[in-house]
């Protein structure tokens, strides 16, 4: 039973995905944009989990911090640079 | 059992997240779009990773301590990468709908 909800479990979070690329493709403005490029790192870290869950090895959380990380820091850098025209004042 | 409630979180969570995406897409202004990502994926993402850890802790090499890091490492980020984006959207004047809540409480400058 499990091998199927992590299945279903995939699908729908590729289906957000998608539609974050979406989000991110039509943005009308520059913060809806990052916003959506935060979800994906985001959507990205839970798909990582999965798959680790799906291949029974918990070797890839290493990976999941890496992304959570520097997603948090892009998106920080990247406003900053929005608010300030400038990163590091 | 144990497959039982680890199914529920998974399902939880994955609906959680496709929720916050679809809420992101549908949402009309941007003000609004910023609910549906940062709650629901933190509430997501704290469910599958509650999955996760009950699926190492029941079948694999015990309770990590990875998990709890992630999870505390999103829960504290996503409130401040949501006040950023916040805080340059009013200050790009992003145009709102007028049902849009809070705007009297923007200074002009």
């Amino acid at each position: 039973m499990l091998e199927t909800v992590i299945l279903i479990v995939f699908a729908m979070i590729g289906v957000s995905l998608l539609l974050n690329l979406w989000r991110l493709v039509v943005g009308p403005s520059i913060p809806d944009r990052i916003l959506a490029l935060d979800t994906m790192y985001i959507n990205t870290i839970a798909l990582i989990v999965l798959y680790g869950m799906n291949m029974g090895t918990s070797l890839y959380f290493e990976a999941a911090l890496l992304i959570a990380l520097l997603g948090f820091v892009s998106t920080v850098a990247v406003c900053k640079y929005l608010l300030r025209g400038d990163i590091i004042e | 059992m144990m497959e039982w409630v680890i199914s529920l979180l998974l399902l939880l969570g994955g609906s959680l997240i496709l929720v916050g995406s679809i809420g992101l897409v549908k949402m009309p202004d941007f003000f609004m779009r910023l609910h549906g990502p940062t709650k629901a994926t933190t509430l997501g993402m704290a469910c599958l990773l509650f999955a996760a850890m009950a699926y190492y802790g029941f079948y694999g090499e015990g309770v990590s301590v990875k998990e709890v890091l992630i999870s505390m490492f999103l829960l504290i980020t996503a409130p401040i990468s949501g006040y950023m984006l916040i805080k340059s959207a009013i200050h790009h004047r992003l145009d709102s709908i007028e049902s849009t809540r809070g705007k009297d409480n923007i200074e002009e400058d």
